[in-house]
């Protein structure tokens, strides 16, 4: 391959920091790679870890996770309830054998546009480095197992 | 979420995409006709009917555009890229809604501040751009037609901070007929304004035209101060908060006090006054902060009364002529409901002493600002009389340093905004009382507002010299006769281009504005951000400097920023009028961004139940589910993450809704999907 890998990353953003932070970034014409790209949540709270099995299975090289510093979250404590299953979920990922780089949680206020430029910087470097995720190739069929298993967790039938 | 089972919701969906130019902002790093005309191909399976592209959507004929293509063309649904939702999110809902359309069927997407801003590579850019489009089509199929909630707005307003930013709050809130409550830390309301001499650039006498307002605010029937007070809890939403406040005691009856100031005469207890005085006068145990102070009853300092500390003394309940002194009254809380909130709490100035090589509390005759306001007060310590710390010295020179703390990477980055005024200022009162020689050391002179630059010419004409660049030191360190005895102002002046040393008798250092110690705990309590610096973030920095991100919660004068009087006054009035046209509605629309339960599906596991620090969350034991309050709910939607049986839903970010979109963003719903291996064809 002489073309450089380019990851695809999906980042989850709060509505009351981060996602202010990258429009701050925005505003003030920071530059960071294109490789990112944002969705919007009300609060880092909203993060079903469903979101991300959901977005690394389907393509994603990477998932940051953001939201705002703790003891300064909009909903009081929402946060700490996202670094909770952030933190059991790269457990969970490291044992499917997802190198823990791949997910990352960056706290950034409405303020830090420019740490969230260099956070988003570093992780694209860090998963440029490690190369493609590839899940359905690694994961060998056992994808169909979780995509029900994330459709149980949905309430849908399977 | 596969594509075969997102392709059985589309076809009945008609969606227009409208891609923004933003004049150059957009279009000069995304190939935005590419991007509208790639969407109008590849997002056809998905239901995109029409692309188009325009120079600026938000102007009425780009909105017009929209509404156009929702009559004509029968559109059930709208996704319009360009910048943050922050910004025009509702510009583009109101369109929608103009058109008959429901709003909540319009997806704003950013491709300005997350795409074109940050980046400059023109192909990856529209690559991210489409990608960034396609997510908010698979998006808005998930939309749902909502209805925004009404909330009734509760007419009192708490004003926080009883400076000249929230007097005029109040005043104006009060003037409209609605109840006001006005809270301050401090004994009296009047805040810094009330400890300075004179105003720039007119030379009003601050106490002469802060005192009859603050008269207002204490005999105003629509307002109920709160002195010696603190906010100590805020809950609820915009609208409805509940407020906590600690009444501190004051030791004084109020009912019967009169204010005659027999009580601090017969005190015998001598204190340095360091908060209003600036630690340069002396007040008593039992004290009022200064003359006019509203309202006129003393406080006991409980720290410094001799009978707290001691057990014995009790002359100020001897000697009150109306028996109201009351040693045993204690800390009160009162619970107000109020429907907005104006935080007006004002600034510090930066502790001289971190600016160590400038000498304040090493050389007794380096000043700061507030110090000079207090010195030069007819009502201050010296009733105005401009001398040296010995009380009793008339300076001959004197040197005036700008800047200290600000445009500092070392201290504050920004600019204070009002020191030069105030330097040039104290410059004309030193000459006008003293004749003293006096020397300004500037960076920039910055006089930008009415009159001020003509204040400025003023100043020049009268003798004050202006020498440009930072001062490295004072000393007194004497290195000829001439400096003997002086502070010595090491500077170098980049106009001659030359290193300067100036002996003078009294230094000032106009000290920059900082936001208050407790800014960010006051920050949390009201539940908004503040910058970096530490100064409250508003809405928009332009065209909404009044409100913050927390519907509800206004900011008015310098606790959003350093600003001078004028600035803070019609802030205070701006935030006041905010908050009187949402009292005049009588009700709110919120964001109907709200969880609920589907009792169906509901386990009763009650996983949800503790996650709710709104204790929106109720769980009925009779039925074995929970349910939640739409009212109480704030819509942070962390149960509807947690519940693992789905049960919960949250509207506006409903899994459904987020899981499109990342299919969307990976480009799983592009024809052909390049990035889905396993879609069939």
């Amino acid at each position: 391959m002489t073309e450089p890998f380019e990851p695809v990353i999906i980042g989850f953003t709060c509505n009351w920091c981060s996602y202010r932070a990258a429009d701050m970034a925005g505003t003030a014409r920071i530059k960071y790679p294109p490789n990112v790209r944002l969705i919007r949540l009300m609060c880092s709270g909203r993060l079903d870890p469903m979101f991300v099995l959901k977005a690394l299975s389907s393509g994603a090289d990477g998932v940051l996770i953001t939201g705002c510093h703790p003891g300064e979250c909009h909903y009081l404590v929402q946060n700490y309830k996202a670094l909770r299953r952030y933190l059991l979920l790269r457990r969970v990922l490291g044992e499917m054998g997802i190198e823990p780089q791949r997910i990352r949680l960056v706290w950034a206020s409405a303020a830090e546009g420019v740490r969230l430029a260099e956070e988003i910087t570093r992780m694209v470097e860090e998963v440029r480095a490690l190369g493609p995720l590839n899940w359905p190739g690694r994961t060998n069929g056992h994808l169909e197992a979780l995509e029900q298993a994330a459709q149980q967790a949905e309430g849908e039938p399977v | 979420m596969t594509v075969e089972s997102m392709s059985q919701t589309n076809h009945q969906e008609r969606i227009g995409v409208y891609v923004c130019h933003c004049g150059t902002n957009i279009a000069g790093v995304v190939d935005v006709e590419e991007v509208a005309r790639w969407a109008a191909e590849k997002l056809q399976r998905r239901g995109v009917i029409i692309a188009r592209d325009y120079k600026f959507m938000c102007s009425s004929l780009g909105q017009e555009l929209i509404e156009n293509d929702i009559k004509e063309l029968g559109l059930t649904r709208v996704v319009v890229a360009a910048c943050s939702p922050h910004l025009h999110e509702q510009t583009f809902r109101t369109a929608c809604a103009r058109a008959g359309l429901n709003p909540y069927l319009c997806e704003l997407v950013s491709i300005r501040e997350q795409v074109s801003w940050v980046h400059t590579d023109t192909a990856a850019a529209t690559e991210k751009s489409k990608a960034v489009v396609a997510g908010g089509v698979e998006r808005v199929l998930y939309h749902e037609a909502l209805e925004p909630l009404h909330v009734p707005i509760h007419p009192a307003t708490m004003v926080v901070g009883g400076g000249i930013a929230g007097i005029q709050a109040a005043l104006e809130i009060a003037d409209a007929g609605f109840p006001v409550y006005l809270v301050e830390r401090e004994p009296s309301i009047g805040g810094h304004m009330a400890q300075f001499d004179k105003t720039f650039p007119t030379l009003d006498c601050a106490a002469c035209i802060l005192t009859p307002r603050m008269v207002s605010v204490g005999t105003h029937p629509n307002i109920t101060m709160l002195t010696w007070s603190e906010v100590t809890d805020v809950t609820g939403y915009v609208g409805n908060f509940t407020v906590t406040v600690k009444k501190k005691p004051r030791y004084i009856n109020t009912d019967l006090c009169t204010g005659c100031g027999i009580c601090w005469e017969k005190c015998p207890k001598k204190v340095i006054d360091e908060v209003f005085e600036a630690g340069l006068g002396y007040r008593k145990a039992v004290y009022t902060p200064f003359p006019q102070a509203v309202p006129k009853y003393p406080v006991i300092d409980h720290e410094n009364c001799t009978y707290f500390q001691k057990g014995t003394c009790k002359a100020c309940e001897k000697f009150c002529p109306t028996g109201a002194i009351a040693f045993e009254q204690e800390e009160e809380y009162l619970t107000l409901q109020v429907g907005n909130i104006i935080l007006a709490t004002g600034f510090d100035i930066l502790d001289a002493r971190r600016v160590a090589q400038y000498g304040y509390g090493r050389y007794a005759n380096v000043f700061t600002s507030l110090e000079f306001e207090r010195l030069s007060n007819a009502a201050g310590p010296t009733s105005g009389n401009i001398v040296l710390r010995d009380g009793m010295t008339v300076p001959k020179t004197v040197g005036i340093i700008h800047c200290v703390g600000s445009r500092d990477r070392n201290y504050n980055n920004y600019c204070s905004a009002i020191c030069c005024m105030q330097s040039l200022k104290f410059a004309h009162l030193i000459h006008e009382r003293t004749g003293a020689t006096v020397y300004n050391f500037y960076i920039d002179i910055r006089t930008p507002a009415k009159a001020y630059d003509e204040f400025y010419q003023r100043v020049l004409g009268e003798g004050t010299i202006f020498c440009r660049g930072r001062v490295a030191e004072v000393s007194d360190v004497a290195l000829n006769p001439g400096e003997e005895g002086k502070l010595v102002i090491q500077t170098e002046d980049t106009l001659a281009g030359r290193q300067r040393r100036i002996p003078v008798d009294m230094v000032i250092l106009s000290v920059g504005l900082e936001p208050r110690q407790d800014a960010k705990e006051v920050a949390k309590l009201f539940g908004i951000s503040c910058s970096a610096d530490g100064w409250i973030i508003e809405k928009h920095p332009k065209l909404d400097p009044v409100v913050t991100m927390t519907e509800g919660i206004l900011v008015a004068g310098c606790a959003q920023g350093p600003k001078d009087i004028p600035a803070t006054v019609a802030q205070g009035a701006a935030a006041a009028v905010r908050v009187l046209a949402r009292i005049q509605q009588g009700q709110i629309s919120l964001e109907p961004v709200r969880a609920s339960v589907n009792e169906e599906l509901c386990s009763g596991c009650r996983i949800c139940n503790g996650l709710c620090p709104f204790n929106a969350i109720m769980f009925h034991e009779d039925r074995m589910v929970t349910e939640i309050n739409p009212a109480l709910c704030q819509g942070c939607g962390t149960c509807v993450a947690a519940c693992p049986t789905g049960a919960i839903t949250g509207t506006v970010f409903s899994n459904e809704q987020v899981l499109a979109q990342i299919d969307g963003l990976l480009m799983h719903n592009v024809e052909p999907g390049p990035l889905e291996p396993a879609a069939p064809a």
